[in-house]
């Protein structure tokens, strides 16, 4: 349950964004999320109120949009998507593949704010 | 590990869009002012000439783990400069990982200075079932937290005597799903996992074994007693973790354990 800290965090980075503009309210916020990045979307979504509550972000919105893993064969030298887990096998040759390209994602990507 | 660098914040973009007060429209389609109007927004609508607050939109690149992170590279960059190598071991709870470092002081490290920073949310118990005359110990509890942070090394670093130490273990809280998440500035990620756990557990907690460059299989020495299948596991580990070095040993027995040492030799030399 690391999620909470995680929150607190980007909240703290929401607020510091807004304020370097100027903005007294936040709208929208935007997290990308990798399915390897060991966070819990819904784990995030729930430590979202407590951690925006009182806050210009308090009524914001959050959507939290999720990175797919995406990984690179060695052998075939291409690179290739993964639907789900944690298994990556190269979709050409079979090979079981261990280098991530994409997936570990941990951002905040954007924000709407007045 | 998220070790990727990322610029901390972008320029605005300009898709910059208006909301309509009264309609609620965005001059913008696709866009729309989500949550209810605020009253700072009706105050400054009222104020507002032509009826309108714009509503600004801005595309980031912020690391969420952005204070972790930079805490990681400055600890990395820190033992890249005194030429020492630092390890995180993570692992389930008992899996070893203190009994492991037990042995490595007293055989290894009777010959190549190690030093270990060691992590529990209470006790000093491990800190000082590793204090040894010869190596360096500081014991960090992180009280209710899951998981050792950057900051925490940083401050768990400080207290120790780093004179001639080529490698540094970084024993993190027992726990096989946050420390996932948090780069230390480690060289190298140790992940163990050992015979009393089954041979499924890589594929149960993907993450940590995902992230790991070396996976030691720990307590061989029981694994027929309890009816491990070794090639279950292995094949497993290998399945979530192609890249990781494998070594198989038992810190009881000392099997595999030159296998263990020949490897930390290994990262010393590449200094």
């Amino acid at each position: 349950m690391h999620e909470l800290g995680i929150m607190e965090s980007a909240i703290g980075a929401v607020l510091r964004e807004a304020r370097a503009r100027g903005a007294m309210r936040v709208h929208r916020i935007v997290l990308r999320i990798g399915t390897l990045s060991g966070v819990e979307p819904e784990a995030l979504r729930f430590a979202f109120d407590v951690a925006a509550a009182d806050t210009l972000a308090a009524t914001a919105t959050l959507d939290i949009e999720n990175v797919p893993a995406r990984a690179h064969c060695s052998a075939c030298h291409e690179e290739f998507g993964v639907e789900t887990g944690f298994i990556f096998t190269c979709p050409r040759c079979g090979q079981l593949c261990g280098d991530i390209r994409q997936g570990r994602e941990l951002e905040l990507s954007h924000l709407e704010m007045s | 590990m998220n070790t990727t660098p990322l610029a901390p914040t972008s320029p605005d973009t300009d898709d910059d869009f208006a909301i309509h007060p009264l309609s609620g429209a965005a001059s913008r389609p696709g866009s729309a002012l989500s949550g209810p109007l605020s009253a700072e927004i009706t105050a400054a609508l009222d104020q507002s000439p032509d009826g309108e607050v714009r509503v600004r939109s801005v595309d980031l690149r912020v690391p969420l783990l952005e204070k972790n992170d930079i805490l990681a590279e400055r600890n990395r960059g820190y033992f890249l400069g005194r030429g020492l190598a630092a390890l995180n071991l993570v692992s389930s709870p008992g899996a070893g990982k203190t009994t492991l470092l037990e042995r490595t002081l007293d055989d290894f490290g009777r010959t190549t200075k190690c030093a270990v920073v060691v992590g529990d949310l209470e006790t000093d118990n491990d800190g000082r079932r590793l204090s040894r005359p010869h190596a360096s110990v500081a014991q960090i509890t992180t009280g209710t937290t899951c998981h050792l942070d950057a900051a925490m090394v940083a401050r768990g670093v400080e207290s120790l005597d780093l004179d001639g130490v080529k490698i540094l273990f970084i024993e993190n809280v027992g726990n096989l799903v946050c420390p996932a998440s948090f780069d230390l500035g480690e060289q190298v990620r140790v992940v163990l996992l050992s015979t009393t756990e089954g041979e499924d557990k890589p594929l149960k907690y993907p993450p940590i074994f995902k992230s790991a460059h070396v996976v030691l299989l720990t307590k061989v020495d029981v694994a027929d007693a309890l009816g491990f299948k070794r090639d279950v596991a292995l094949d497993n580990i290998r399945r979530i973790s192609p890249h990781a070095k494998i070594i198989q040993l038992s810190s009881r027995t000392g099997e595999g354990l030159e296998e263990w040492y020949a490897f930390l030799r290994s990262l010393i030399a590449k200094r």
